[in-house]
Order: structure tokens, then C-alpha cells, then sequence
């Protein structure tokens, strides 16, 4: 573990100190079933309800039981979309999901298109928002769901929810959010964004992986999706973590408090970060710069003329954690949905560099980056047989 | 996806990188739309590779990929140099995730390619034989099963 720069908090964070401390108690002492009716049993009860409470607040839901606990981002992706959609037995209609969801939203989506589903992947514009004019224009009057993420994973955007929301309404339909990558990032309130499912990770939070919550709203009707026990008031079956959601809940306090202070200084290293990369590497630009709103943490960039995972395994050398959107380094061969979805063109995508920021990042840390990236950026152009063309092309656009 | 310690090694520490200016063959093979892109050149003396370099847009096994194959083929007869293939790419670097596999072809028809040229700018016969990865539209990912989704967090 020699890494040193971690700037890849998007990816996951490391759990803080104070959220293992909260957690360590329920793996050896307070080890009960929070479904057994003994003492042992009670006490774990409790920790569990106070982390549902602790959650429900933090997200502004109207009451607890319409938070449940669940493994993580995925499976609250995974149940909200086949859940809501064949909620009551219905076994078809249409559902509408953006281009750039998360695979978690994007997989079960394309599933509930093979069963008897019919399914429109709206696109999000070149600002990276999805816009909700665009959405009124896919909606049907047999649209039975729309899920669209709060927060981009890779380029930061985040979308018009509230408006998202009520337009889903207006015809009738259910509206999900993938909101992992805003919860506790910015302030986020189930309420005031009006919808009726929304996913929640632990890990991205400085919490324990394996953690997560889907909220749902008082009335909405879900078909669970793990069945067993009945645990979860029946919607989630399946022994509660509650080492696991106290840790999840913990993390989730910390946030709040800190966020105050936290979304200036990470927007700062952000804008830091972004003027000193793009200044100091040729033809270097951040990606969906024009979003109407962004978070305060991710910044993605395109730097033509280099490959991401060459890009990626020079940083790592120098050791510094990044990411990249290029196909080739995540054992896939396509670059990006994401950044082909905004209209990244597909030789820029796999040049493309994902920096996200987080609780431990200092300037000293964006500033080896970019003082790291430029020899390597240059080594790997002077490696690149067509980089002369590259930029003349890219001259050519410009003038 | 792992790669050996010798890939990273090339990787790292690429071998004869650059461009011939005298060349005597020019390999130019790959598909820039899907990021992967090579460009060998060789002195030929007497049928045998005296020298060799080479440039490449693409991912770490790409990069290793062309560095060894320059080291493999320098010395070698043009016979023998294009019949190098990438099952012998891949062990002469301890191996390659099965992913990665296809980079591989990338340089030994980048060799190929510039053997050939060498033949016919002296009015001889090639021999390499038919290189796909030569063919602008060539796709070097389009045989490979996209089952395995794409990591994004
Ligand atoms: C937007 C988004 N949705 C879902 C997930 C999946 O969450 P988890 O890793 O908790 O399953 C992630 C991150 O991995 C994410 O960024
Ligand atoms: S260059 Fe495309 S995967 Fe190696």
C-alpha cells in the first residue's frame, strides 16, 4: 500500500476513524439479531432505529420506516427499478432511464426491457444535464417509471431533480433517483426534490462498504426484491448489518456537520485543480464545463492525444490514485457511455482523466497531480504516432 | 486485470522508441478511433532487422506489447520477424491479462506491415501475409465478447 495521493473518492472513500470506533461495539459485544426479542436482541433493535432515524434526517425524508437498509448502491438501484416497476404484479409499461446512469440503473433497466418492458434511454445534453423539457418529451402516457441520477459518477454534473420530478408527475409515472454520488456532498432533501425512491451508498461517504439505504415514499408500492425473513417491515429480507448501517449512519452525521465548511474548501481545490491542469497541459479541458450545476468534488477531464490507462499506470507509479474513463483500463474495451452521451468524441474519451476530491485532500495534493501529469502527459504524445495530426485538427477546430 | 512485473517494466521503461528518419520500412497499423494506434520503423541489412523503433497510442499492454516486440526483432531475418506471434508477445512478457490478449497483434502486424514495405519499395514479393489491423477500418476489439461490463464507481 504505497499509494500515497488519493484522489479518486468518487471511486470509494477510506471509512473514518470515528465510524469504525461507532461500529466496533456490534461485532463482539453487541453482536444480537435486531430481530430477536431478548435483551441482546432489543439492544441491537435500537442501534439499528437510531441509524434509520439518523439517515431518514440527514435526507429530509418525512419519516423513518420510508428509509430501508439494503447492501449498498447497487441494490438500491437494482430494487427501486424492478421493485417500482413491477410493483403489483404489473408485468409491463414503459420506463424511462438517462443514457449516463450508473451500470447498477442501466442493467436492471435493460432486464426489465427483456420482460416484457419497454424501455427509452433518454440522453443527457452536451452541458451534461439531463433537461426536463427533454424528459417531458419521452414521457407516454403508459410510462410507469423514470429514473435519472442526482449526481453524475464521472463528470460531477447534477441534474434538475426537483423539475425531473414534477414533470414525471404531471403524467402519472414514479420517479427514482441514483443519488450516491450527492448524498452528503450537497444538501439533499427527499422532499423538497419531490421524488419517491431515491438510492443511497455507504462507501461513498467515508462509511463501510457493503452499506447503503433505499428510500421510499409513505404509499409508494415496491415489490421487494430479496425475499426471506420478511426484515425491513418486508421490503428488504436479510439479517440487518447493523455494524454496517451504524457505520453507515455515523459517517452520514459527519458529513452534515462538516459540509458547511467542506463544500467551499472542496470547491476551491476543485477550481484549483482545474485552472492549474487545464493552464499547464495543451488542449487539456474539463469535461461538461458548461453543466448548470455541479459537484463540488469531481472533475473530469479530456487530455487529447493520450490513452487514460497508460495515463492511469504512469500516475500510479508516481503514486497517485486516479481514474479513468478510457475503456481499456476497466477490463472493458468501450470508452465511456458517459462521455460519449454528452458528445465527447470517442478518441477524446479514451484520453479522459476523472480527479475526485475528498476529506483528506489538501493543494499540496492537486498540485502533484499536475505537476506529476505534464512529463507524462508529454512522454506518452511524443509516443503517440498521430499526435501531430491530433493537433492539427485541433488547431484547425479552433481557428 | 494484473499485468506481470515485466510488462510493467516495459511499460515503464520502453525500449526503442521513436521513428527511423532513413527508414527502410514503415509499419503503420491500428484504428485511432478505437484508441490504438503503432508506427514501426526499420534499417534492414542484408535480409536482417539492423535496427528498429517504434511509437504507440494505446494502453500499457499496448506500449509493452511494441517494446518487446522491437527487442524480439532486432537481429532477426525478415522471415523470422514476421512470424512472430502474439501467443510468443504474451510469454515473452510473463504473460497478459486475457483481455489484453489483442494488443499484442497490434505489433507483430506493425512488424509485418513494415517488413513488407521494405520488400515491395525493392521490388520484391511480401510475406506476411494478409494483416487485418493494416485495414483502416479494422476494429482490433470487435472479436472480443463485451459480456464484462465496464467498471464505473
Ligand atoms: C452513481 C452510482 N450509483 C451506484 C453506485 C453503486 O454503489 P455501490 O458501490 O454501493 O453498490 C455507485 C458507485 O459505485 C455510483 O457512483
Ligand atoms: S489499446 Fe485498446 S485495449 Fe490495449
Amino acid at each position: 500500500m504505497d499509494t500515497t495521493v488519493y484522489l479518486d473518492y468518487a471511486a470509494t472513500t477510506p471509512t473514518d476513524q470515528r465510524v469504525v470506533e461507532a461500529m466496533l461495539p456490534f461485532f463482539t459485544e453487541r453482536y444480537g439479531n435486531a430481530n430477536s426479542l431478548y435483551r441482546l436482541g432489543r439492544d441491537a433493535a435500537r442501534a439499528l432505529e437510531g441509524a434509520r432515524e439518523q439517515v431518514a434526517s440527514s435526507i429530509g425524508a418525512a419519516a423513518p420506516e420510508e428509509v430501508f437498509f439494503t447492501s449498498g448502491g447497487t441494490e438500491s438501484d437494482n430494487t427501486a427499478l424492478i421493485g417500482l416497476a413491477t410493483a403489483g404484479g404489473r408485468s409491463s409499461g414503459h420506463v424511462i432511464v438517462s443514457e449516463f446512469e450508473h451500470h447498477a440503473v442501466l442493467e436492471p433497466a435493460a432486464w426489465l426491457g427483456k420482460h416484457g418492458f419497454e424501455v427509452t434511454e433518454l440522453a443527457p445534453r452536451p452541458d451534461g444535464a439531463v433537461h426536463p423539457d427533454d424528459l417531458a418529451a419521452a414521457l407516454r402516457d403508459d410510462t410507469v417509471l423514470v429514473s435519472v441520477m442526482h449526481g453524475n459518477n464521472e463528470i460531477g454534473t447534477v441534474q434538475p431533480i426537483a423539475e425531473l420530478a414534477r414533470v414525471t408527475h404531471e403524467r402519472g409515472a414514479l420517479f427514482h433517483t441514483d443519488a450516491a454520488q450527492t448524498l452528503g456532498k450537497i444538501d439533499l432533501d427527499v422532499v423538497a426534490l419531490g421524488v419517491d425512491a431515491a438510492s443511497f451508498s455507504g462507501h461513498k461517504v467515508y462509511g463501510p462498504k457493503g452499506t447503503g439505504a433505499l428510500y421510499l415514499k409513505r404509499g409508494v408500492r415496491l415489490a421487494p426484491y430479496l425475499m426471506g425473513g420478511g426484515q425491513e417491515s418486508r421490503r428488504r429480507s436479510g439479517t440487518q448489518n447493523v455494524a454496517g448501517n451504524v457505520g453507515f449512519a455515523t459517517a452520514l452525521a459527519l458529513m452534515d456537520a462538516e459540509r458547511q465548511a467542506e463544500v467551499p474548501r472542496l470547491t476551491a481545490l476543485r477550481d484549483r485543480l482545474v485552472e492549474r491542469l487545464t493552464g499547464a497541459i495543451e488542449f487539456a479541458q474539463l469535461n461538461a464545463a458548461d453543466a448548470p450545476e455541479r459537484l463540488p468534488h469531481i472533475a473530469n477531464f479530456v487530455i487529447p492525444g493520450v490513452e487514460g490507462e497508460a495515463m492511469l499506470l504512469h500516475l500510479d507509479a508516481a503514486g497517485i490514485a486516479v481514474s479513468t474513463g478510457s475503456a481499456c483500463s476497466s477490463g472493458s474495451l468501450k470508452p465511456s457511455h458517459v462521455l460519449l452521451s454528452i458528445g465527447c468524441p470517442v478518441e477524446f474519451a479514451h484520453g479522459s482523466l476523472r480527479v475526485s476530491l475528498g476529506r483528506f485532500t489538501t493543494e499540496a495534493n492537486v498540485d502533484y497531480l499536475v505537476e506529476q501529469l505534464v512529463p507524462i502527459v508529454d512522454r506518452l504524445r511524443s509516443m503517440n504516432p498521430l499526435y501531430a495530426k491530433t493537433v492539427a485538427a485541433l488547431r484547425g477546430a479552433t481557428h | 486485470m494484473i499485468y506481470s512485473d515485466k510488462v510493467m517494466e516495459h511499460f515503464g521503461n520502453p525500449r526503442n522508441v521513436g521513428v527511423l528518419d532513413d527508414a527502410d520500412g514503415i509499419g503503420e497499423v491500428g484504428n485511432p478511433v478505437c484508441g490504438d494506434v503503432m508506427k514501426i520503423t526499420i534499417k534492414v541489412d542484408d535480409d536482417r532487422i539492423e535496427d528498429i523503433r517504434f511509437q504507440t497510442l494505446g494502453c500499457g499492454a499496448a506500449i509493452a506489447t511494441s517494446s518487446i516486440v522491437t527487442e524480439m526483432a532486432k537481429g532477426m531475418t525478415l522471415e523470422e520477424a514476421v512470424a512472430i506471434t502474439k501467443n510468443q508477445v504474451a510469454e515473452e512478457l510473463d504473460g497478459l491479462p486475457p483481455a489484453k490478449m489483442h494488443c499484442s497483434v497490434l505489433a507483430t502486424d506493425g512488424l509485418k506491415v513494415a517488413v513488407d514495405d521494405y520488400l515491395v519499395k525493392h521490388g520484391r514479393e511480401p510475406i506476411a501475409g494478409e494483416v487485418k489491423s493494416a485495414d483502416p477500418d479494422f476494429d482490433p476489439h470487435e472479436d472480443e465478447d463485451d459480456h464484462d461490463a465496464e467498471a464505473a464507481s
